[in-house]
């Protein structure tokens, strides 16, 4: 069978699943699902600064900024919610910029402490101030996705089916920007910017603006990715969006490795149906962060390019074995 | 213009209570091949380092076509037109032998992120790789596009880093010991591959310690000793240079 159509039927099947995946789950396990998708935008946001070498702490704070500026846009300004949710992306991109003015004076480990130290900078500015940000206790009652119809299928935001298709088509959507500009000559210096800054920029690549773009760009999906959680739970607090979220975040990215786009989003979903599935199963899903710990110790010990370091070593041998049926047969 | 090209104009370059460079002038002519030698620390790096963008002159100017980019970040150096290679293998190891020279040809065509997630600048992408291509089948790299540029030989992985830069067709090369553990043979190779580039209108100004190579292949050749000026002319008269035996003391042998 010719590359082109395996890769077509494969991506069908994908979509199919995703599609018809809802309809075999309880109503708690849909929930999680929404959860899930809306995890898999973030980390794999998170994914794309990691190209430029920099690695942040503030990610899952700027993913609440984008949760807070939505829900306000939508809730104080009457702004329509689908509307609220992209300025709400733009928001988080746009402090994501004022932060990069100090936060690109520094590199690595000094840029992850002072990613840390900006984030909590932001979610105590979200506890202080009650007017407008609601203090400890948050933002309640944001205003939901509108229902709406679109001829075959009726969205009712009220059920986690609707919210989990319309997550769906989101994330999809922003997936495919991601890999976009990954694989394009963007991608490319982003790498270059990476791995020798140095001679990055003797070839007239201006390195502090390409970490900038690369910061706001994640920054913005990011962004997204709140704004979509904040309009299915209703409710946001500074603590939804706390270091050990951003903990998790980090432990999908290391799990599932950074070295592919599919990496960190594989990280994600195993570990998460790991966590929902099996643990919930077993009854002890409070014990999360400490099985998370013995995971990431583990896959760094045994695993260390990650999960997805098992697809490339999988998809490199059915290559090799095509190879050779080739060979044999010419 | 042509004997005003790249102009060092008393350059100094202080580290605390060291002075790298004390005072240093020297022209570079349009379309030549100029050496910059002198013992061990002699202070021939941190010229190029002053040149290129990555040190700020103490004080001293440096000049292209009389416009003085001295202090200016390396990207913008290199926009300028003077491009600069490194000391050692400096390379994307990670990245493929074409993706290294496509990084290359970054100013001639800016990647722009809107028209790329829209798929819009085909074109530009097929320049871009035309562009690194002419480049690798200078430097007869083209074979191993599509390798990683870590596995490839020492001389090789050499040959790619000025490939790198000739990708971004620069006015003026800066090559740092581009020689460097390359046998005799390979050294051949690339003498005459810079005398094509420069008969191809480009400016060299480099840095090297194998003087059999400099002697071959230079117009003019600069010699530093501690930070100083010594001594400047054609090879043949710098080989008789009192100055710059003495200079080189033991290395005498080399010059003579």
């Amino acid at each position: 069978m010719p590359k082109a159509a395996t890769l077509s039927i494969a991506w069908l099947g994908l979509i199919v699943f995703l599609l018809a995946l809802p309809h075999g789950l309880s109503f708690s396990q849909q929930e999680i699902l929404v959860f899930l998708t809306i995890n898999v935008l973030l980390v794999a946001s998170y994914r794309l600064m990691t190209l430029t070498g920099e690695w942040s702490l503030g990610h899952v704070v700027i993913m609440g900024v984008g949760a807070y500026a939505s829900a306000l846009y939508a809730k104080q300004l009457g702004v329509f919610v689908p509307v609220s949710m992209l300025l709400g992306a733009v928001t988080a991109a746009l402090i994501a910029l004022a932060l990069s003015y100090p936060l690109f004076r520094m590199k690595g480990f000094y840029f992850l402490i002072g990613s840390f130290a900006a984030g909590e900078i932001i979610r105590l500015l979200w506890k202080r101030f009650r007017d407008p940000f609601g203090g400890p206790k948050g933002i309640k009652k944001i205003n939901p996705m509108p229902d709406f119809d679109i001829g075959f299928y009726s969205f009712d935001f009220f059920e986690p089916v609707s919210y989990y298709y319309f997550a769906l088509v989101v994330v999809g959507g922003s997936l495919w920007i991601l890999w976009r500009i990954e694989r394009s000559p963007v991608g490319l210096t982003f790498h270059a910017v990476h791995w020798q800054d140095k001679l990055a920029q003797s070839a007239g690549v201006n390195v502090r603006a390409y970490r900038t773009l690369a910061f706001v760009i994640a920054s913005g999906f990011a962004g997204l990715a709140g704004a979509l959680l904040a309009h299915y739970i209703g409710t946001i607090n500074p603590n939804s969006f706390d270091v050990e979220l951003m903990v998790f975040v980090l432990t999908w990215a290391i799990v599932g490795g950074t070295a592919t786009f599919y990496g960190p989003i594989l990280g994600c979903v195993v570990l998460s149906i790991l966590n929902e599935v099996v643990l919930r199963e077993l009854g002890f899903e409070q014990m999360r962060p400490l099985i998370y710990g013995l995971i990431l110790i583990c896959s760094v010990l045994f695993l260390p390019k990650g999960l997805e370091s098992v697809v490339q070593n999988y998809l490199r041998r059915r290559n090799g074995k095509a190879m050779a049926e080739k060979g044999s047969a010419a | 213009m042509t004997s005003h090209f790249l102009e060092v104009d008393n350059l100094v370059m202080r580290f605390g209570g060291l002075t790298a460079v004390d005072g240093l002038s020297f022209v570079v002519d349009h379309g030549a091949i100029h050496g910059l030698i002198g013992p061990n620390g002699a202070g021939k790096t941190t010229t190029f380092n002053m040149i290129s963008g990555f040190y700020r002159p103490t004080s001293g100017q440096v000049r292209l076509r009389g416009e003085a980019i001295s202090g200016l970040p390396m990207h913008e150096v290199a926009r300028r037109g003077v491009v600069r290679t490194f000391q050692h293998s400096t390379l994307f190891a990670e990245l493929t032998v074409l993706e290294n020279a496509l990084v290359g040809t970054h100013m001639s065509f800016r990647p722009n992120i809107f028209a790329a997630i829209l798929g819009v600048d085909m074109e530009d992408r097929r320049g871009a790789k035309a562009r690194a291509e002419e480049a690798l089948e200078f430097f007869g790299l083209l074979d191993f596009e599509n390798e990683p540029a870590g596995e490839l030989s020492h001389g090789h992985q050499r040959a790619l880093g000025m490939a790198v830069a000739m990708a971004a067709h620069p006015d003026v090369f800066l090559l740092d010991e581009p020689f460097t553990g390359m046998n005799p043979e390979e050294t051949k190779h690339m003498m005459t591959l810079m005398e094509k580039l420069r008969d191809s209108g480009a400016t060299i100004l480099l840095v090297e310690h194998d003087m059999h190579a400099i002697m071959g292949l230079c117009d003019q050749i600069t010699v530093m000793s501690f930070g100083k000026f010594l001594a400047e002319g054609g090879p043949e008269e710098i080989r008789n240079h009192p100055d710059v035996i003495e200079a080189y003391l033991g290395g005498a042998r080399h010059v003579a």
